[in-house]
């Protein structure tokens, strides 16, 4: 691991040298988290370099609880003194905040260890090896791929390789410290077909691992890049219906996202939830079991603490359709009078709040040819566009594109159309699921079917 | 008022010791392997924000962000690296590696510097809400919470947040030219959630503008976005499903404009159409909307939440009329596109910060007002969808195909506004849409600053707005058949 805060100074050292000052100017309790990393992009575009990206950069977080009372405060700015009186003005700024009984550290028998997190897969020294050159030819090589998978493409938005080498730290005032470093590699293509009337029909592609040998061949990610321009040439808008919809994984797993946004103890406390009375109630059809677990080695949602320095564990959310639970931070877990499922996310800038870490949609034994089979018509999902959710009620409505399904066949693509249902009746009318996971960023989910919903169009 | 150029420059000097000595030195580093052009983007940031939850502060927070961007451009082709740290040999480290775009080797001709004071602002820097005491800031937070709760009794939470940001930028380029700018920004945000039994609905609502706390007397007041938030969500209680299918309809004035920021704005900023990635490329003169549509970005509007006095690459911002009484006249250039062009710059070079490189973005998007009437524009409706408010948007690029999450929504049945709809989008194309207005009338108006635009990552604040607009037909997603 050589990426280092500063000349000799790792992130664990300054993360404890700020709770050190935040202590010696009058913090009770407070804890630091400090994000260090170099990163690098480069994009190749019709064969040449257009962009080359590089730079180091360190941030610090400090929270201060006083008297219940909250402060948070971010800083780059890491010289000796400057640190000293960032400190201290955090201190300070906590005044503002009113005494919230709720507000604090764990319990410190809750805490994990950063010693499990080798063997978590979540650094790779070949992508901190990785030379200038080669980043460019695995761009290139994405690149031209796309330009000759098909005569139709006739221009790209380009292919862009991008890399992070990370470490993490968090101290806090009652003796947890962990760090671990991180790496990241992501290869992203856009391809684009000339359609009639001048329209353009863009098809992206993407493989995003934490080590270099779980990337996605580069010539296959700008193959399928093309395949997917390619296969929406001639879309059409069809009639407005209710009928069987198909979300691809990809897409099925923006419906993961949205459940687990509305399965943290912040929205129940909010009241912004349609889950909220619903814990150990039938949710969803039995075909479904949804978990949230940050032990899945070499994932993006993979960590061996949480935000707060709890331990992190495998939570099932859903359980053969049963909604078995939220997923709590500290506050919101003394807030609602539960524990902590050591789920507690956290920025530089915010306090900590819970959210999913690697969601799973299991998968099931169809055959994704199967799942079609049986619909005489219905609506293929490969795009989804807007941010049509609403999650105190679970109403859901959504721009769409794919294909039409007839007599269990894709027969033309589609686009400029919008599904619209309500979460809660789309995941009790999931009727299939595939045996196809396929995992994207910190999530992963096969295709499933759901029984109707309305489409828009014509 | 203070010159926010002057004030950026001073303020660079005296704090880190940033003057034409070292930006010249630096850019001569940045160009030393043969680039065409290089600039330097230095920028000091402060946020703070109080978060407000139960009718108490929930917690404070403050950001300081700082550090140096540098961008070598070799043709199309940019080089680009940055560093958090003042030091002038970590920003010789970061020049270095910027100027690797190039293969060369040569001494960069000296750089005579230029600062450059065009004396104009569109913002008063001297009262920053940064500047108020946090009491201040707490007892607007407290009035929007009343406001809320005595606006209906099934309000049953009020979350807000006030937040401040003040910018100084400093941008060096190896023409010679130094601009800086101050630029100060506020936003007020209310979420109110109308509880009846089991039925939550939640509703949001927020503004701001480049200004200080004179924003909650001279625009509105906190008591005001608090009741709208409690408005739209005790409506949602009641909303009905809205209608499948294509039908006309009306947009209602102001925020409205997000329509045109996604359905035209994107496809018509300079890098899209230099790649011709966009549906609008090449369409420079063409008919591409029904004769009754002006379309304008406009970073000069006084106070306005998307307006600039310079883009981050130091050109002035400008009013820029991107579509015509129908026909295509321009795209917003950045630098590098407005080379490949061979047209000037239109002040449309926009970053988020110093870890990222310019493109081209749109600042305040409008379309001009028409003859018709609002009433006249809604009587000439059989049956039809009102949009009033809207919570995003997004739009594909390349071909045009947009959606819209509309929030307050409702039904026009035999010309008269009915029964608010829930859960409406509305989704089509963006030229397709603006070749079906067939109404504008006379009632334009700036939306209250609350929209940030994103793309490739990027989140720049922006202003839209709108007269109201009668479409003849789009696809309106809804839920009923």
């Amino acid at each position: 691991m050589t990426a280092r805060a500063a000349e000799g100074v790792s992130a664990l050292d300054i993360a404890r040298r700020a709770v050190q000052l935040a202590r010696r100017a009058g913090a009770e309790q407070c804890d630091a988290i400090v994000v260090a990393g170099s990163e690098s992009t480069v994009t190749v575009r019709l064969g040449d370099i257009e962009k080359l990206i590089e730079a180091g950069s360190i941030g610090l977080g400090l929270r201060v609880i006083q008297g219940g009372r909250t402060a948070i405060c971010a800083t780059s700015d890491l010289a000796p003194d400057a640190l000293e009186r960032f400190a201290a003005e955090t201190v300070e700024l906590a005044a503002i905040s009113a005494p919230d009984e709720y507000a604090g550290l764990p319990d410190p028998a809750l805490f994990g260890s950063a010693r499990d997190a080798a063997a978590l897969g979540l650094y790779d020294e070949r992508i901190e090896a990785l030379s200038p050159d080669e980043k460019i030819r695995l761009a290139r090589e994405c690149e031209a791929a796309a330009l000759a998978a098909d005569r139709r493409i006739t221009n790209t938005d380009g292919a862009t390789l991008s890399t992070r080498v990370g470490e993490v730290a968090l101290v806090n005032s009652l003796g947890f410290e962990g760090s671990y470093p991180a790496t990241s590699i992501s290869l992203v293509a856009e391809a684009i077909a000339d359609d009639a009337e001048g329209k353009k029909r863009p098809g992206y592609w993407f493989s995003a691992e934490r080590s270099l040998s779980r990337l996605g061949d580069p010539a296959e990610v700008g193959r399928i890049a093309a395949r997917r321009a390619v296969d929406q040439l001639g879309a059409r808008k069809p009639a407005t219906a209710r009928v069987p919809v198909v979300f691809e994984p990809m897409m099925a797993v923006s419906l993961l996202g949205h459940l687990a946004a509305c399965a943290t103890g912040d929205a129940l406390y909010r009241g912004a939830t349609f889950l909220a009375g619903r814990e150990g109630q039938a949710l969803a059809s039995p075909l479904v079991t949804i978990v949230d677990d940050p032990l899945l080695p070499g994932r993006f949602g993979t960590r061996p603490f949480d935000g707060e320095g709890v331990a992190a564990r495998r939570n099932v959310l859903v359980q053969a359709g049963r909604f078995e639970g939220f997923l709590f931070d500290c506050y919101t877990a003394r807030r609602l009078g539960r524990a902590t499922t050591g789920s507690a996310a956290r920025g530089l800038e915010s306090a900590p709040a819970p959210s999913s870490s690697n969601l799973v949609l299991e998968p099931g034994s169809l055959d994704p040819a199967d799942i079609l089979r049986g619909i005489p018509q219905g609506l293929y999902v490969t795009a989804l566009m807007g941010a049509g959710f609403n999650p105190a009620t679970g109403d859901y409505s959504r721009g769409a594109a794919g294909f039409w399904i007839e007599d269990g066949q894709l027969a033309y693509p589609v686009s400029e159309v919008n599904v619209s249902g309500n979460l809660a009746q789309m995941l009790a009318d999931i009727d299939a699921v595939g045996s196809d996971l396929a995992w994207f960023g910190a999530a992963a989910a096969p295709t499933i079917r759901i029984r109707e919903m309305t489409v828009s169009g014509r | 008022m203070s010159d926010p150029a002057l004030a950026a420059l001073q303020f660079f000097r005296d704090r880190f010791a940033i003057d034409p000595s070292v930006t010249s030195s630096l850019l001569s580093v940045a160009l030393s392997r043969g680039g065409d052009f290089a600039e330097l983007y230095f920028e000091h940031r402060t946020n703070s924000a109080i978060m407000w939850e139960d009718q108490r502060v929930k917690s404070a927070t403050r950001t300081v962000s700082q550090g140096l961007g540098i961008r070598v451009v070799r043709g199309d082709a940019i080089g680009y690296a940055y560093t958090e740290s003042f030091e002038f040999d970590a920003m010789r480290r970061a020049a270095e590696t910027a100027a690797r775009i190039s293969a060369g080797e040569r001494t960069a001709p000296p750089i005579d510097a230029t600062p450059f004071l065009s004396g104009v602002t569109y913002y008063d820097i001297d009262h920053p809400l940064v500047a108020e005491p946090a009491a201040a800031k707490v007892a607007l937070l407290e009035r929007a919470d009343r406001a809320a709760r005595s606006y209906d009794p099934s309000i049953a939470r009020l979350d807000a947040s006030i937040g401040d940001e003040l910018k100084y930028i400093l941008i060096a380029r190896s023409d010679g030219k130094i601009v800086g700018d101050v630029q100060p920004l506020i936003r007020f945000n209310v979420s109110a959630l109308s509880q009846r039994g089991e039925s939550r609905q939640v509703a949001r609502q927020g503004g701001g503008g480049r200004m200080g706390i004179e924003y909650f007397e001279r625009v509105t007041t906190p008591e005001e976005l608090a009741r709208e938030a409690a408005r739209q969500a005790v409506l949602q209680q009641d909303a009905a499903e809205a209608p499948a299918g294509t039908l006309p309809v009306v947009l209602a004035a102001g925020d409205s404009g997000v329509l045109l920021h996604e359905a035209v704005g994107h496809g018509l900023e300079a890098d899209f159409n230099r790649k011709g990635t966009s549906n609008y490329t090449g369409r420079i003169g063409q008919a591409v909307a029904s004769p009754l549509v002006t379309v304008v970005d406009d970073g000069t509007i006084a106070s306005s939440r998307g307006s600039i006095n310079v883009d981050d690459e130091g050109n002035p911002s400008g009013r820029n009329v991107l579509i015509e009484n129908g026909v295509l006249r321009a795209y917003l250039q950045d630098e590098i596109s407005a080379r490949h062009f061979g047209v000037a710059p239109s002040g449309s070079g926009r970053r988020q910060s110093f870890k990222d490189y310019v493109m081209p973005r749109m600042t305040n998007t409008f379309m001009l007002p028409g003859e018709d009437t609002p009433e006249d524009i809604i009587r000439s409706v059989d049956r039809g969808i009102y949009a009033v408010s809207y919570s995003g948007g997004q739009v594909n690029i390349s071909n045009g195909d947009f959606v819209f999450s509309v929030t307050e929504a409702y039904l026009i049945e035999n010309g008269r506004v009915t029964a608010p709809l829930k859960n409406v989008m509305l989704i089509g194309n963006g030229p397709d849409v603006l070749s079906k207005v067939t109404r504008v009338a006379n009632d334009y108006r700036l939306s209250d600053g609350r929209w940030t635009c994103g793309k490739d990552g990027q989140s720049v604040p922006v202003g839209v707005g709108m007269p109201t607009v009668l479409v003849s037909g789009i696809t309106v997603g809804g839920t009923k058949l």
